[in-house]
């Protein structure tokens, strides 16, 4: 390495007859170069680390930022619930004090809250999302949302707006709300209506509208409404305009926005809406993983979903007994496969092996396909048997669209993967260890079953867990030949991600089936080794 | 002379009464079928029975080892044409196909050809079960590729079903057809498939190949920190379920602007594959010499000339077929694509998962048998690879 060039200058540089004669004159044994040894040697080795280190460097930041990152996204979408916190921020800060347990609906701010919250997400189209995420937990939440999106912009506020109007003109121009709230005092003294104001300001803003241009709308003046009506709310000196509405409100003319909303639907009165949204309103949940196992995170703790919309326990219990059918079929089929390639002559041994190997090699969608063409009613199976006389043309069997489809089609596609682990072992066995034993008196079974199997066993173990790990995860096969019923909890997770955008439902299962694989791997690290896989 | 035409065990005649016997129930069950698909079980069982007995005793005991030629040739033309009258073209063939069994069935049990090579010693029932076990093995294997076996003929079909038409099984030239070829090599859709997968897999494989093989010499070093972790976060994209890095990637890549970019489709592509070259190369290094990049660098040569002299050409065999594996991946991988892809991105394997939903039409089989011709031929070079590192390495010392 760096050496050779050195050593061009014999004459100056140390020998290591130098390091010898030092170590006879007692001390610390030394390298060539006179340091000590210990210490020459642990710069080499941290030098070689570091090489090493180098090398595995730009791989390791590729995975842990295309792969690994990704996966820890999907982790924290697990968990994850900014939608109730952020579309009504306002409702989640007030039914923060509500307590839930009693049968009567929240007060007066509560409502007044909910209704600011959700014409501002209405403007933005947010409330239709908070609808579905909500209608996750509380069936009907998603058309009352929907419902009280369109009614929202029509609710009675005007009146406070025609109110203030009539007390100063300047009200109506948005240059004053714009000029109002530079002060940050008046933003201290009124704060609902503050931060009201800088929501619509931002919405706004992201739409590229000027805030002092637009209309000023009744929701504003509600919050005005409601600031200047709450208990210790004071404002004096700070505007004359501010002054005189405060002198005013305790005269107008008001609006019961709980009627509004129960004219807009029924169901708010139904305090479970509320309790819903409190319960949901924390940033963190555990209610997706709650729904992944057929629990639900209600206000009054976790309960068992009803029995009739379980079917998380039912998919896991079905994905876990399918993985394991898969994997014993390939113990079964796979075993006398592997024991005849290992122990036949090389040449025939080669050849057979090229029909374990053309499919493992073979496209996965290729193969698929090839059993949905054997397998459905009017398929190569049917076909044959029909002709055979063996089934009735009117009588097909019903071999695709199930469990016994999927099962038949997985245990081909993974037999490679077992075969292959269970051969590299039954290689290492020696076969006179089988003769040895029947030359001692031992039957042909005792011989198998007592020397050869157990010598097999670390091949099954990691043909075993390799298959179940690779089933337990699959999506495309069962897909395309599993129906309804021969389907995984993978299907479910690629379901919740396309076609009803629970995603993080989505990400919960995911998790879930994460966490057993990952057992499994490490598992397959302490029996097998990783390093240990083989391929082909 | 190979190993199979060593005789252990003497041939001789054995009596009438065991091959007989057994040629009848070989013919009562192959009768059960043809009496079947005729219309009758039992007659076809009876018959079975007593035309095999009768040819095995015709064969053995009358016309003798000496006759065996003619007598094998007369069967097969003999079921040719039984078959032919019964069940047109597809039956001739198969009454050929079993003259030829049944005539080769009889002379190997009636002159006891199926103990030649085996041990004197063996009992009888030791024999059955060796002979049973093969054929069990037999159904295994033909469990294993039938089903790609299938695909092939299939792809010719004329008609736009998935199944055999009967002018297939008459070997009717009106059955045959490359119009799912031509489909599959004119239709836009699917040459854009193709396209698209052709322009995604080698830039993937270059990126996986190229840092895998780095990291994997890096990893094979004597002294790596936290060997094992490292490890296994890089193995962890084969094991990790696909679908769950295919929601990862789509939430992760929509953050920052990847899903439905060539890009995003390569990254996630090129991530999939690393386990494999890893796999691979690490093997390889196994049996790789440390003493001559000593020896090289004793020699003068600077690491990279090193790498590019010494080592690369040794360890060359594993990582191509390291890339070979990480191309199938990616050539092959449909889940990823489905989430981080986009319409103008579908690769070959999407085209194929839509169809087969929708199942669309036989130019899935046409374009299954283009990708089953490609894995004959990848695997073909992963054996010659395999081989060839076994020289190599056979031949440094270590």
């Amino acid at each position: 390495m760096t050496s050779t060039t050195e050593t061009n200058v014999p004459l100056e540089g140390p020998t290591p007859d130098d390091g010898l004669r030092a170590a006879e004159q007692s001390g610390p044994m030394l390298a060539a170069d006179g340091t000590p040894l210990k210490r020459s040697l642990a710069r080499a080795l941290r030098r070689e680390k570091l090489r090493a280190l180098m090398l595995i460097a730009p791989l390791l930041l590729f995975v842990l930022i295309t792969f690994i990152a990704p996966i820890g996204d999907m982790l924290l979408r697990s968990v994850r619930n900014d939608i109730v916190a952020d579309t009504l921020p306002e409702t989640v800060e007030q039914l923060g004090m509500w307590d839930s347990a009693q049968q009567e609906l929240p007060d007066d701010a509560t409502w007044t809250a909910l209704y600011i919250d959700l014409v501002l997400a209405e403007e933005q189209k947010l409330h239709t999302r908070l609808g579905s995420r909500l209608n996750y937990e509380l069936t009907g939440a998603s058309s009352l949302f929907r419902k009280t999106g369109r009614a929202v912009g029509r609710f009675d506020t005007d009146v406070y707006t025609d109110q203030f109007v009539a007390l100063d003109d300047s009200w109506e121009n948005a240059a004053t709300w714009v000029n109002m709230f530079d002060d940050s005092d008046i933003a201290e003294a009124l704060p609902l209506t503050a931060r009201t104001w800088e929501r619509w300001v931002d919405y706004l803003e992201s739409e590229d509208d000027i805030p002092a241009e637009e209309d000023v709308e009744d929701f504003l003046f509600t919050a005005l409404y409601a600031d200047l009506t709450r208990e210790g709310a004071d404002v004096s000196g700070l505007s004359p305009r501010l002054e005189q509405a405060a002198a005013a409100v305790s005269g107008f003319e008001t609006v019961d926005l709980r009627e509004q909303f129960e004219d807009a639907d029924d169901d708010w009165l139904d305090p479970e809406i509320m309790r819903t949204i409190q319960t949901y309103s924390p940033r963190y949940t555990s209610g997706y993983f709650l729904n992944a196992v057929d629990a639900q995170l209600t206000a009054d703790g976790v309960s068992m979903r009803p029995e009739n919309q379980q079917i998380y326990g039912i998919l896991f219990k079905r994905t876990i007994f399918m993985s394991l059918t898969i994997t014993l079929s390939c113990i079964i089929l796979g075993y006398p496969v592997a024991w005849i390639l290992a122990n036949l002559p090389t040449r025939s041994a080669n050849l057979l092996m090229i029909l374990v190997l053309l499919p493992f090699w073979t496209s996965l969608l290729v193969r698929t396909s090839a059993w949905k063409v054997m397998l459905q009613q009017q398929g190569v199976i049917n076909d044959t048997l029909v002709w055979l006389g063996l089934v009735a043309d009117d009588a097909r069997l019903v071999m695709i669209n199930n469990q016994f489809g999927t099962i038949v089609a997985m245990t081909h596609i993974l037999l490679p993967f077992m075969i292959l682990p269970m051969y590299s072992v039954m290689q290492t066995i020696p076969p006179s260890y089988l003769r040895a034993a029947k030359s001692l008196g031992a039957t042909n079974w005792t011989a198998f079953w007592r020397v050869y199997f157990p010598q097999s066993v670390p091949g099954i173990g990691a043909g075993s867990i390799l298959v179940f790990i690779l089933s337990i995860g699959y999506y495309i096969t069962p897909e395309i030949v599993g129906g309804t019923t021969g389907t995984f909890i993978s299907n479910r997770i690629a379901y919740h991600i396309s076609s009803s955008l629970n995603w993080g439902l989505a990400a919960a299962l995911g998790t879930i089936l994460l966490a057993v694989v990952l057992i499994l791997y490490w598992a397959y690290d302490k029996i097998v080794g990783i390093d240990n896989v083989k391929l082909g | 002379m190979t190993a199979s035409d060593i005789v252990i065990t003497a041939t001789e005649k054995k009596p009438v009464s065991f091959y007989a016997s057994v040629a009848a129930a070989a013919g009562a069950f192959a009768g059960i079928f043809v009496g079947a698909a005729q219309g009758s079980t039992l007659l076809g069982l009876i018959c079975g029975a007593i035309l095999m007995a009768i040819v095995a005793y015709v064969a053995v005991e009358i016309l003798g080892r000496r006759q065996e030629k003619p007598l094998r040739w007369g069967l097969v033309i003999l079921f040719a044409i039984v078959g032919f009258l019964f069940g047109g073209t597809p039956g001739g063939v198969i009454g050929a196909l079993f003259g030829w069994f049944f005539g080769w069935f009889v002379y190997w049990l009636g002159f006891n050809r199926y103990r030649a090579h085996l041990v004197p010693y063996l009992t009888p029932g030791q024999v059955l079960w060796h002979y049973a076990f093969r054929v069990i093995c037999g159904a295994i294997f033909v469990f294993l590729i039938t089903p790609i076996l299938v695909v092939m003929p299939l792809s010719f079909n004329a008609e736009n079903f998935f199944t055999f038409t009967p002018e297939m099984l008459r070997f009717d030239p009106e059955g045959y057809s490359l119009r799912h070829y031509r489909d599959f090599l004119t239709n836009t859709e699917w040459t854009n498939a193709v396209k698209n997968s052709l322009m995604i897999a080698p830039v993937a494989t270059l990126i996986s190949v190229s840092l895998g093989t780095l990291a994997a010499i890096g990893l094979s070093q004597s002294h790596v920190p936290a060997k094992r972790a490292i490890m296994a976060i890089m193995i962890s994209p084969m094991i990790v379920p696909l679908i769950i890095s295919a929601t990862g990637m789509y939430f992760f890549y929509s953050k920052i602007g990847l899903v439905g970019t060539y890009w995003g489709i390569v990254l996630a592509h090129a991530v999939l594959g690393i386990p494999f070259v890893i796999i691979t190369v690490t093997a390889t290094l196994v049996g790789f010499d440390k003493s001559l990049t000593r020896a090289a660098a004793n020699m003068g040569a600077d690491p990279v000339t090193t790498f590019f002299r010494v080592q690369m050409p040794l360890i060359l065999p594993g990582v191509i077929s390291g890339g070979l594996f990480a191309f199938i991946t990616s050539f092959d991988e449909v889940v990823v694509v489905l989430f981080v892809g986009s319409a103008e991105l579908q690769t070959l394997p999407w085209q194929m998962f839509t169809g087969l939903r929708e199942q669309i039409s036989p130019t899935i089989l046409a374009a299954a048998t283009v990708l089953v011709a490609i894995s004959i031929a990848l695997l073909t070079v992963v054996e010659l690879l395999r081989r060839r590192s076994e020289r190599l390495r056979g031949m440094s010392p270590g």
